[in-house]
């Protein structure tokens, strides 16, 4: 599993975190409210909505802070009224996250075979393909994705679109 | 898998149909709300209609929305039942913004109702319109906007069940005017019960053992008390007085808990914090054992975080699981209801037969003793010029015979001298602003005590320059016959700010001294209530008397000393050890202190 309890600065750890909340109006708002009204970190977030029967709806954050405030983030967000359920993976070592990327790169000749190469090495998969550029699509743990993106950084990258971290438990339970 | 709030079908063949507004009164009835405190305006005006010569329910008109907040929060405080308001739309839900905030901060139970643009309007900058979720949403609990009329009496019921359980709290219920007209199903109370929202009220049991062997144990304890005890209901009081009786330990207070333990009993220390008593923050300072009981360590209580009572184990019983860990790192967190967890804490000290360690905490209390000849809130008076310390002093002499006395107050020193020097027996018989600390709260939230306790004395200390900012709330007070007494301690400065920059800004007083003050009596006079002036401290009491016997609401300008200071005070950024006494103490604040508020 891509850990991301990665040390970035004195005792600040990043965490993703997934919380499962009522489909209801403005409850995305109100999540991403309290992050900028307690002066959190969001560093990614990922939402949709997971049961239309339910109507709940799945968001993960990629949050940074010292163990406090990232227990803070978590007794914050069960405090929503909308909230059914907060659950911490880095903490609990027992997730896959996982993150998509469409990475546009325009060029030709030499560089344009090497893109091509390198894509397939991670895995990923041309998308659109024109005989200056490609998009490719890949998939992985965020830190797998930064690696491509610096790779293609000399090889002609135009454009980086990334959708944040979804993440899910192992094993048969849900979270 | 939560219970749905889907309706059976036999449910939903009871419902009536009414209109939105009907159900919007129903709904009030069903919740058993006798008071709205409320302003008309566009939006609204269906409610309005569907509320005019309705029977069982009490309408207050107040001036600005502000007021009607403020004295919904009166009225909860001092009844523990939720306030009720109803505005109108854009300025009506905006104007509501500062007591939504203030009762966010002190958890108060507040329904407040806005109306909104038609549905088909929303988002077009439409007359009176705003985003009325989007701008309450920091300062609620939670909120809802209704654009389905079928919707209206579930999120009612909602609201009424999300503002009054767990850790209480403000809540609003936008109604766009259309969905007003619409006509839809109503259903009752008992039909409601939301999908998501369960507070934890009960204690872990594990956790009550752990507290009560910490407590047996304990050599230097105190109870650190607020106002969560009062939200719990009295009966957190009964049980709090009870495990004092228990166990014989100290007991200090935060603004907001003040009353929950009787001032007049010798365990209690008086008030903890920045202007809290010497002996109170003392025994914080130098305790082992520290049971915060519905308190939430606030910047005004702990001074310096980082020298805030080093050598103690701490316990924190607190409703919301977010308040524990928030501030200060405890040893033991429980998260429950104040109520339930007391009971559980007294029936395991009783049962298991715990005894306190008698003769370490008969040392402590001489230690206590000892911080007690300081006397702390001692000042000098004079027999010239009223005194503020005295004019409060003399208000406690002369109503500490009634047990129907209900104190407000506005934000400054007025504020903390009537919190040092006003002493409560009782719980929900003060009602202050302590986490927002809004001047212009005292005024209205009187005229909400008033309506709830018609014969009781409510008395507002007050400064002349918070009253001043929702003084249009004695047009309210005459219209509902509401005789409050508004104690001005009128120092011609917004002393609290005087202060700060006598202390901290080379005495320049930029902006602080009130020029131009009205006549209050003039004033009284204006609104068609009574006005009194006090000069000299020995026309004090006689005026006094006067203002407590007429039945009719009465400004009272008590010119005080406009240079006294309120002592004793930690000063922003230091420890509770290093409290001032006196002018005579100097003061040096650390640049890092003057840093903080």
């Amino acid at each position: 599993m891509h850990d991301t309890k990665v040390k970035l600065a004195a005792d600040i750890e990043r965490h993703t975190l997934t919380v499962l909340v009522d489909n209801e109006a403005g409850v995305l708002a109100r999540v991403v409210g309290l992050f900028s009204g307690r002066g959190y970190n969001i560093e990614s977030l990922t939402v949709a909505e997971v049961d239309a029967m339910a109507r709940t709806s799945r968001i993960t954050i990629v949050t940074s802070g010292t163990p406090a405030v990232i227990e803070q983030i978590e007794t914050q967000l069960r405090r929503l009224v909308p909230t059914h359920k907060v659950t911490n993976w880095t903490s609990a070592k027992a997730g896959i996250e996982r993150e998509m990327a469409l990475v546009k790169v325009a060029g030709t000749g030499e560089k344009r075979v090497e893109a091509l190469r390198m894509a397939d090495a991670f895995r990923a998969r041309p998308v659109d393909t024109t005989q200056a550029s490609f998009v490719f699509e890949i998939t992985g743990a965020p830190s797998k994705i930064d690696s491509f993106v610096d790779l293609m950084r000399p090889l002609g990258l135009v454009e980086i679109s990334r959708t944040g971290v979804a993440a899910i438990s192992r094993g048969p339970d849900a979270m | 898998m939560d219970k749905d709030d889907t309706l059976t079908r036999s449910e939903a063949q009871a419902a009536e149909t009414m209109t939105g507004a009907q159900m919007v009164i129903r709904a009030l009835k069903d919740q058993g709300v006798t008071h709205i405190f409320g302003y008309p305006g566009g939006a609204v005006l269906p409610i309005y209609d569907a509320l005019f010569k309705v029977e069982g329910i009490t309408h207050v008109l107040v001036r600005h929305e502000q007021g009607a907040v403020h004295a919904a929060e009166g009225y909860a405080r001092s009844t523990g039942k939720p306030g009720v308001v109803l505005v109108t739309s854009g300025p009506g839900a905006t104007n509501a913004v500062t007591g939504l905030t203030d009762a966010l901060m002190d958890s108060i139970p507040l329904i407040v109702l806005t109306g909104q643009v038609p549905t088909h309007l929303i988002g077009t900058d439409a007359f009176q319109e705003c985003d009325t979720v989007g701008i309450t949403r920091p300062c609620t609990k939670h909120n809802w906007l209704v654009k389905d009329v079928n919707d209206l009496s579930r999120v009612l019921h909602e609201a009424f069940e999300i503002a009054t359980t767990g850790r209480p709290g403000p809540v609003v219920v936008d109604i766009p005017k259309d969905v007003q007209f619409q006509n839809g199903a109503y259903h009752g109370p008992q039909a409601v019960h939301h999908r998501t929202y369960r507070p934890k009220t009960d204690p872990d049991l594990s956790a009550i053992v752990k507290a009560v062997e910490m407590m047996a144990s304990a050599k230097r304890p105190v109870f650190y008390t607020g106002g969560g005890l009062i939200n719990s209901g009295p009966e957190a009081s009964k049980l709090l007085r009870e495990l004092v009786d228990l166990t014989g330990f100290p007991i200090t207070s935060t603004l907001m808990g003040l009353g929950a333990f009787p001032a007049a009993r010798p365990e209690w220390l008086g008030m903890v914090g920045m202007h809290g008593s010497w002996e109170a923050n003392h025994a914080m300072h130098d305790c082992d054992l520290m049971i915060c009981l519905g308190a939430r360590f606030d910047d005004r209580v702990t001074g310096k975080v980082s020298s805030f009572s080093p050598g103690s184990k701490k316990i924190h019983l607190d409703i919301d699981a977010s308040q524990i860990n928030k501030i200060v790192r405890v040893d033991l967190g429980i998260v429950a209801d104040a109520r339930l967890a007391l009971r559980e804490i007294i029936r395991f000290w009783k049962t298991q037969k715990h005894k306190v360690q008698a003769d370490a905490l008969k040392a402590w209390w001489k230690q206590i003793d000892q911080w007690r000849t300081k006397k702390s809130l001692d000042y000098r008076n004079s027999d010239t010029i009223i005194k503020p310390q005295y004019a409060i002093d003399r208000l406690y002499e002369l109503t500490k015979h009634r047990d129907d006395v209900f104190i407000t107050t506005e934000v400054g020193q007025h504020q903390m001298w009537a919190a040092q020097r006003f002493h409560f027996q009782e719980p929900n018989h003060w009602m202050t602003s302590g986490g927002l600390g809004t001047m212009g709260y005292g005024l209205p939230a009187a005229v909400g005590v008033q309506m709830a306790h018609p014969g009781a004395l409510v008395v507002d200390i007050a400064g002349e320059a918070s009253v001043q900012m929702t003084m249009q709330e004695m047009s309210t007070a005459i219209q509902y016959d509401l005789p409050i007494k508004i104690f001005i301690l009128n120092n011609e400065y917004m002393g609290m700010v005087r202060q700060w920059q006598e202390i901290l800004h080379g005495k320049r007083y930029s902006h602080s001294y009130s020029e131009a003050l009205p006549d209050f009596v003039k004033m009284a006079d204006a609104f068609g209530c009574v006005g009194l002036r006090a000069d000299k401290p020995s026309e004090l009491d006689d005026k006094i008397k006067e203002m407590i016997a007429v039945n009719k609401p009465v400004l009272f300008d008590v010119r005080v000393d406009p240079t006294e200071n309120c002592y004793p005070m930690i000063p922003s950024g230091a420890a509770h050890n290093e409290m001032l006494l006196s002018p005579d103490d100097g003061g040096e604040i650390s640049d890092a202190g003057k840093m903080l508020v």
